[in-house]
């Protein structure tokens, strides 16, 4: 695998050795796969009929005029399970199933990739254990009944923040021991080769799309496309439809939790510095010893110190642009976009609009912004409620 | 000769190596029972410098790791430490560390500091011999040695390979899985040893999950020329962390055990 996965000096494989024949052995069944007319039918009609793509482009008027150019928004939230999760999860199962795999694991975060796990064991009858941070479990427990009710198993991972660090490295840890019958269904454009290029893969539709969609009803190319990154799946996915397009602006945007000025936030692409972790070279949250650091953040898909690699090469090259908005800006935006559009946006996605939202005034009106909505928000009720009793907000 | 060939052919029975967290429970008592175990029988050292995200080990491990990161240990102190324990007595001490922690020091001036400080070897977790490049010339270049790692899952090709970039020992273990302490044994322990030895006549010592007297001495006697034991030793903190006399009397009883353990197990093996 020596020269695969590298995205300039970022990306690799980077895992204890018991975990190299696994790795392998998903990298040949990609390769193989990807190209085999029979699976790609099987998926596309999964997409289609299960998940319901392709997803709606849809121009947010009310929201466009509040800030004063075109705002399209990419409806991942109308997939099924609620977020773009379940294109790579369809993805990642049908290939453990034609591996052969009978089990799935999986970490989550805001439980939507876990979700997206429990959903797809169901279907197709694999044995599903998820594991996820217990700080999470509380915040995000809805996602957790949901995941129980289709017969996955909710491993509450203690340890750290118990956020989606500590999910993984419990993930990679079992994984360790259970190699030969169980299949890691890694849920974002991260981690050790061959998962940011396999998760990327599974993504691309929307990115596909969205160009399609852009020409067909716009009759243009955006000129600027916004997507919230945590690990960078649900960004790389959009991204990859323009990265050949050079006049399209690409903007990733990060938790920037309590500010830039804190370490309570999860920015890692704009406050970090290049090291290893997860199996992966890439830009990280740490301490000047290497320590990583414990981030925070309101959206728990978000709040993670790592992030995919090909982000942070994209960065370097100056493709993509990164930058990070508080809570504070995201809760706004949140009950701004339910007010103007009769649309509740996941936090995580909320963070791609709230720095929308800030350049209100700032471009001009004939202005095309694309937003990826990679998913919606009643798992997030809860957590803006305890910040924003009903009734506070921009409107 | 090196270090570790002096050591493996001067003992005529597997060596015994503990390891131990740097910092473990603080650096104060870890240096105590790090010494403890040298004055009861420790041949060779393991030693692990403590990361935040330790995917390699167990909960065992894990939480020495939080232990001694809530004591303030950093790599610059795990190096004196060893510096330390080299002066104490001169065994060779095999490093285990993650590889972001020697990134963030500087890969060269790691090993140098590494060696300077007495040390003997190392083992990076998370970097197999597909990226050895990475680390092999500074590691070369100041006369440390490499330990990597065979698993029960390693395909043939794929040992021979790693026991060609191997300067030390082969640190094989006997199942699949992280550090922790296991009940028994699994049997594939010999056969992994004899495909190892098709490869390679270099030191192989086995680690994960040896816990007893009874399980160094089989895992001596299938061929194993160095016995590595973690978590066991660890427990030990972790079950007295309010008394440090306590630990060390514990660990070193321990380790004179399985160190007797080990030296029958090799008069019986020589008398063959
Ligand atoms: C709706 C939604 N968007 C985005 C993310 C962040 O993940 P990624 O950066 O991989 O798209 C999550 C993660 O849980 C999510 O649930």
């Amino acid at each position: 695998m020596k020269h695969k996965g590298r995205y300039g000096p970022y990306g690799g494989f980077y895992v204890p050795e018991v975990l190299i024949p696994a790795l392998e052995e998903i990298e040949a069944a990609f390769e193989r796969f990807k190209n085999d007319p029979e699976f790609y039918e099987e998926l596309g009609a999964l997409y289609a009929d299960y998940a319901g793509r392709p997803t709606p482009l849809y121009y947010a008027r009310r929201f466009s005029e509040t800030v004063g150019f075109a705002v399209y928004i990419k409806r991942e939230d109308l997939l099924h399970g609620g977020a773009h999760k379940i294109n790579n999860t369809l993805g990642q199962g049908l290939l453990a199933r034609y591996m052969g795999k009978t089990k799935l694991i999986a970490e989550t975060g805001a439980g939507q990739h876990g979700l997206a796990t429990a959903i797809v064991g169901a279907l197709f009858g694999m044995q599903t254990k998820v594991f996820m941070g217990c700080t999470d479990v509380q915040r995000q427990n809805v996602n957790v009944h949901k995941m129980r009710l289709m017969g996955a198993e909710v491993i509450p991972v203690e340890g750290g923040t118990g956020t989606l660090k500590d999910a993984i490295n419990d993930a990679l840890r079992y994984w360790t021991a259970h190699v030969s019958d169980t299949f890691y269904l890694f849920g974002t454009a991260g981690g050790p080769h061959p998962y940011p290029s396999v998760v990327r893969y599974f993504q691309e539709p929307i990115g596909r799309e969205t160009r399609r969609q852009c020409l067909d009803k716009i009759g243009r190319l955006p000129d600027l496309v916004a997507a919230c990154v945590g690990g960078g799946s649900n960004a790389i996915g959009i991204f990859s439809g323009f990265l050949d397009d050079p006049q399209v602006q690409l903007i990733g945007v990060e938790g920037g939790g309590k500010g830039l000025d804190t370490r309570q936030h999860c920015a890692t692409l704009a406050k970090g510095s290049v090291g290893i972790l997860h199996g992966s070279r890439t830009y990280l949250l740490q301490d000047e010893n290497g320590q990583i650091h414990e981030t925070e953040c309101i959206s728990a898909g978000l709040d993670y110190p790592g992030v995919g690699p090909e982000h942070s090469y994209l960065k370097d090259t100056g493709r993509a642009k990164y930058v990070a908005v508080t809570d504070e800006e995201v809760l706004d935006v949140f009950d701004l976009f339910c007010k103007t559009e009769g649309i509740i946006p996941a936090l995580e996605s909320s963070h791609a609009l709230a720095w929308i939202y800030r350049q209100k005034g700032r471009l001009s009106q004939d202005t095309l912004a694309v937003v990826n909505l990679s998913g919606r928000g009643d798992k997030d009720i809860g957590i803006v409620e305890q910040h924003r009793p009903l009734g506070e907000g921009l409107l | 000769m090196s270090t570790y060939q002096n050591t493996f052919s001067r003992l005529n029975r597997a060596a015994l190596i503990p390891f131990f967290v740097i910092g473990d429970p603080t650096y104060a008592v870890c240096l105590d029972l790090v010494k403890a175990a040298l004055d009861s029988g420790a041949d060779i050292l393991e030693l692990g410098i403590p990361f935040s995200d330790p995917i390699a080990d167990g909960p065992t491990i894990q939480k020495a790791d939080i232990r001694a990161l809530a004591a303030g240990i950093t790599p610059a102190m795990a190096l004196r430490f060893v510096r330390e324990i080299t002066e104490y007595k001169p065994v060779p001490i095999g490093l285990l560390v993650y590889y972001n922690l020697v990134v963030q020091y500087g890969t060269e001036r790691f090993f140098k500091d590494f060696k300077e400080a007495g040390g003997a070897s190392v083992l990076v977790a998370d970097l197999s011999i597909d990226d050895a490049d990475e680390i092999v010339p500074a590691v070369e270049a100041v006369g440390l040695q490499t330990v990597f790692m065979v698993t029960p899952n390693t395909p043939g090709p794929r040992i021979k390979a790693i026991v060609e970039k191997t300067t030390g020992f082969i640190y094989t273990v006997s199942l699949l899985g992280t550090t922790g302490e296991r009940s028994s044994l699994s049997d594939s322990i010999r056969p992994l040893i004899a495909r190892i030895r098709k490869h390679t006549d270099k030191p192989i010592c086995v680690g994960f999950g040896i816990s007893s007297p009874e399980h160094a001495q089989q895992v001596a006697s299938a061929g194993a020329d160095g016995v590595i034991i973690g978590s066991r030793i660890v427990k030990f903190i972790e079950e007295n962390l309010d008394q440090p006399q306590r630990t060390q009397d514990r660990i070193a009883h321990f380790i004179s055990e399985v160190r007797a353990a080990l030296e029958q197990t090799g008069r019986i093996e020589q008398k063959r």
